[in-house]
């Protein structure tokens, strides 16, 4: 509690108000451009934090990310493109009501969602970290294999078209994460006697390279950046008082989407996306009317939106307690973490238990600001979307991202590696090959690698080394959830077998 | 006015090299020196460079800049060092023993050798330990060769890499005692003490330092250092107990080949300052501070190179 006020006391500072209202606009902005994802916002925000200390360069993180989950909204209701992959099933509801005249109610009732489910999903964070981060030292080399384990399953989920395109992807990460000295053993593996590739494929290069490039050749090769204003804002006002009343009078959708949020943001490797879509399944399914689903139902913003937002804080539980990414953003976040030597675990609860709950806190900050900036700035950041010509805005992006990749480890050899990853990723893409199984591969394949030979190591004088894997109770239950992981990533394939995501699969090309 | 330009630029580059030329035989250091670290931020060798920065600085008289250049467990920048760095003391480059040993021969590809360069100085070094959590069973190094005898690769020791200084002190001690342990290679000493706290491993196969920060938590059973550390008055050497196992990793700075000896000279002296500064903040966290340099370093390499040569050769 002690270190919560000092905490507090050190957000409270105008620098660091000022750092998240900065922080949120820009993520806003980011967001709300069609391809720019929260990741790529992180990854672009990198180096300017090199520079800063390790509360303020936190901090603008979690307000970016917040922002850009936030403005992913904007175009999913506004052009019927999620602004980022979070906000796939914010289209499903929120364009209908743009096209019914109701943009702005959709938008209002977006932004309340989004501000509700970032500060429960806070809330979550500092009641559930600390005693997950004490539980952390339970995870050992067999646990770890399972989470790993765990986090590929949802390979199957992120691939929302084609399951064999999914697990494709995933196989290309998992290769790509074996390149270098090999996490036990220590010999060099595929660096075809070429000592720089020693190294390996830095997570965050392959995040930039596999995100970036190939959205900035998208926009370059269609000319796309100037977007059809055809569905403007049009002042049909509805009060936002209204539109709060209608959420909160049955809070039953808005809490039930939070826990859904809360659970899957836990498990790691499951994003935004997954999140918003099996929230929204969820509301549609619990509500007295599904049938008006899909035509302009303002819950099923609400579900998609306040799920998202809770997992912007929710995935960071095994991130600060078990150093695993909860989504793919979190990776970078975790990168910074490591630079600024805080390694996940106990430790930032207890040593570093101001800047951990300072961090925490900004998010619950962001959150709030996210109403007004939200609301006010959302109509004129839409126009400057709209109207910034792709010309201008691919050389710069790809300038920044360039910057940034060769920042990260002194190293040319990694703009290399980002431009290749980048290039093989727009074609891959062009096959229906996205760039998150690919990243999910590359971050699980080596958590999964070393756990199996560390716990195999170990019992090697076991008659039957394999079933060292599930010789205690948690990782039994680890190894319960694969399977259960296994079997809830078909709930967005019946999804789509069912039709419900076809605007998924039109969109795909825009979102990743 | 192109011409005027580049008769300019090189009228201006000619006078600047050879002003370079005449001055730095006499009075090294004049610009900025780059100290590369080749691991990630945070690590001991960051920790130790950013403790030095300041004090090299003053003693210098120039900026040194501390960058990093992380892969490979330091190959990536060793490589790079020995390939391209230029003779004049101005690129500076932190070595470990015995990731500088044993990765060329370990790796086909290392990329560089083991004395492609010039040591200047191993400035301190950490002692491996074998360390067991409170509750363990073992509360002497005889408990554990005995347990150990009985049950051949029943006991399981974490440490930091394949092949590390940890790996390869184990190595020695399994020969020394007659026995088989097993050893799990973790990544860095971070997860080890989760690996020790999680009773995941029966014990760690570490460096002194993480026997004083988990001082309350475990004991420390030995110590392969010389005489006992100064951080740990109470855990007993190897060498007490009857097994000659002296090692660790040595962690020091290297410049390329060729460079003038005043140059190595002014920067022996400058490290044995900050050394001399530093030794109150680093002796109680469990490091050694050595003040190797000359030929002390190659009978030190000497010696390494002979304990950890053959068990890496019989690796390979």
């Amino acid at each position: 509690m002690e270190m919560l006020l000092e905490a507090l006391t050190a957000l409270l500072t105008f620098e660091s108000i000022l750092t998240v209202l900065v922080g949120v606009s820009a993520g806003l902005f980011i967001g709300a451009m069609p391809g720019l994802t929260a990741t790529m916002a992180l990854a672009m925000l990198l180096p300017f934090t090199f520079s800063m200390e390790a509360l303020q360069g936190l901090i603008a993180l979690g307000a970016v990310y917040m922002g850009s989950i936030y403005g992913g909204a904007f175009t999913a209701i506004l052009i019927n493109t999620p602004g980022t992959p979070s906000s796939i099933a914010t289209t499903f509801d929120g364009y209908p009501m743009a096209r019914q005249g109701r943009a702005y109610e959709a938008l209002a009732a977006a932004t309340i969602a989004s501000v509700v489910g970032g500060i429960v999903g806070v809330i979550f964070l500092l009641i559930l970290a600390p005693p997950l981060a004490r539980l952390a030292v339970a995870f050992g080399p067999s646990e770890m294999f399972w989470v790993a384990m765990l986090g590929l399953t949802l390979v199957a989920s992120l691939s929302s078209d084609s399951l064999l395109k999914g697990l494709l992807g995933g196989c290309i990460g998992i290769l790509l994460s074996t390149i270098g000295v090999s996490p036990v053993g220590g010999e060099s593996r595929f660096t075809f006697g070429y000592p720089p590739l020693q190294g390996g494929i830095e997570l965050i290069v392959a995040l930039i390279g596999l995100f970036v490039i190939p959205e900035l050749l998208t926009m370059a090769a269609e000319g796309r950046g100037a977007l059809p204003g055809g569905s403007e804002l049009r002042k049909k006002e509805v009060s936002i008082a209204k539109i709060a009343k209608h959420i909160f009078s049955k809070p039953a959708n808005l809490i039930r989407s939070c826990l859904i949020g809360q659970v899957i943001a836990i498990i790691p490797g499951a994003g935004g996306n997954v999140t918003s879509l099996v929230a929204y399944n969820e509301a549609r399914r619990f509500s007295k009317d599904p049938k008006s689903f899909g035509k302009g139902n303002v819950d099923g913003v609400v579900a998609s939106e306040s799920s998202n937002n809770v997992m912007v804080a929710g995935s960071m539980v095994p991130l600060l307690t078990l150093g695993i990414p909860g989504a793919p953003p979190d990776a970078i976040i975790l990168g910074v973490l490591l630079m600024h030597g805080l390694r996940p675990g106990l430790d930032l609860f207890t040593q570093s238990g101001v800047l951990t709950n300072g961090f925490i806190l900004s998010m619950g900050l962001a959150a709030l600001m996210l109403l007004p900036v939200g609301l006010l700035g959302g109509r004129l950041i839409h126009r400057v979307v709209i109207r910034t010509p792709y010309y201008f805005l691919v050389p710069s992006i790809a300038m920044v991202t360039i910057l940034g990749t060769f920042a990260l480890r002194n190293s040319m050899l990694d703009v290399g590696i980002m431009l290749i990853l980048g290039t093989a990723g727009y074609f891959l893409r062009l096959i229906g090959i996205q760039a998150a199984p690919i990243v999910l591969g590359l971050i699980l394949g080596g958590i999964a690698e070393q756990g199996y030979v560390q716990t195999l190591m170990a019992a090697v004088v076991d008659p039957i080394p394999w079933l060292r894997l599930v010789s205690n109770p948690l990782s039994m239950v680890l190894a319960g959830l694969v399977v259960l992981g296994a079997a809830t990533a078909l709930v967005p394939m019946w999804l789509a077998r069912k039709g419900l995501l076809d605007k998924v699969e039109e969109d795909s090309g825009g979102s990743s | 006015m192109t011409f005027t330009y580049k008769t300019l630029a090189m009228s201006v580059t000619a006078v600047a090299a050879m002003g370079l030329a005449g001055l730095a035989q006499a009075e090294y250091p004049e610009e900025d020196i780059t100290y590369i670290i080749p691991f990630d931020p945070g690590g001991e060798s960051d920790v130790t460079a950013r403790f030095q920065e300041p004090i090299l600085e003053e003693v210098l008289g120039v900026s040194v800049n501390v960058t990093h250049r992380p892969g490979g467990g330091g190959a990536v920048a060793w490589s790079e060092f020995q390939n391209s760095a230029e003779p004049d003391g101005y690129e500076i480059i932190g070595v470990n023993i015995p990731h500088i040993i044993g990765q060329p021969i370990q790796r086909n590809d290392a990329g560089y050798e083991t004395d492609n360069w010039r040591i200047v100085t191993f400035f301190h070094s950490t002692p491996n330990a074998l360390i067991v959590s409170d509750d363990s069973p073992y509360d002497t190094l005889e408990d554990l060769v005995e347990d150990a005898k009985e049950n051949p690769e029943a006991i399981t020791l974490g440490g930091s890499g394949t092949y590390s200084a940890n790996h390869l002190d184990m190595l020695r001690f399994e020969k020394e005692a007659g026995i088989d342990l097993t050893y799990i290679p973790f990544s860095g000493t971070g997860p080890l003490k989760g690996a020790l706290e999680g009773g995941h491993v029966a014990g760690i196969f570490n460096y002194t330092m993480l026997g004083t920060e988990m001082a309350d938590s475990v004991k420390v059973l030995a110590v392969a250092a010389e005489e006992r550390v100064k951080a740990l008055p109470d855990a007993p050497t190897f060498k007490e107990q009857g097994y000659d196992i002296v090692g660790g990793a040595y962690r020091g700075v290297a410049v390329p080949k060729g460079t003038p000896e005043d140059v190595v000279a002014t920067l022996e002296d400058a490290f044995a300052e900050a050394n001399r500064q530093i030794t109150e903040k680093q002796e109680p966290l469990g490091f050694v501070m050595e003040y190797i340099t000359g030929d002390e370093i190659d009978e030190v390499m000497a010696m390494l190179v002979e304990a950890y040569g053959p068990i890496l050769e019989e690796a390979e």
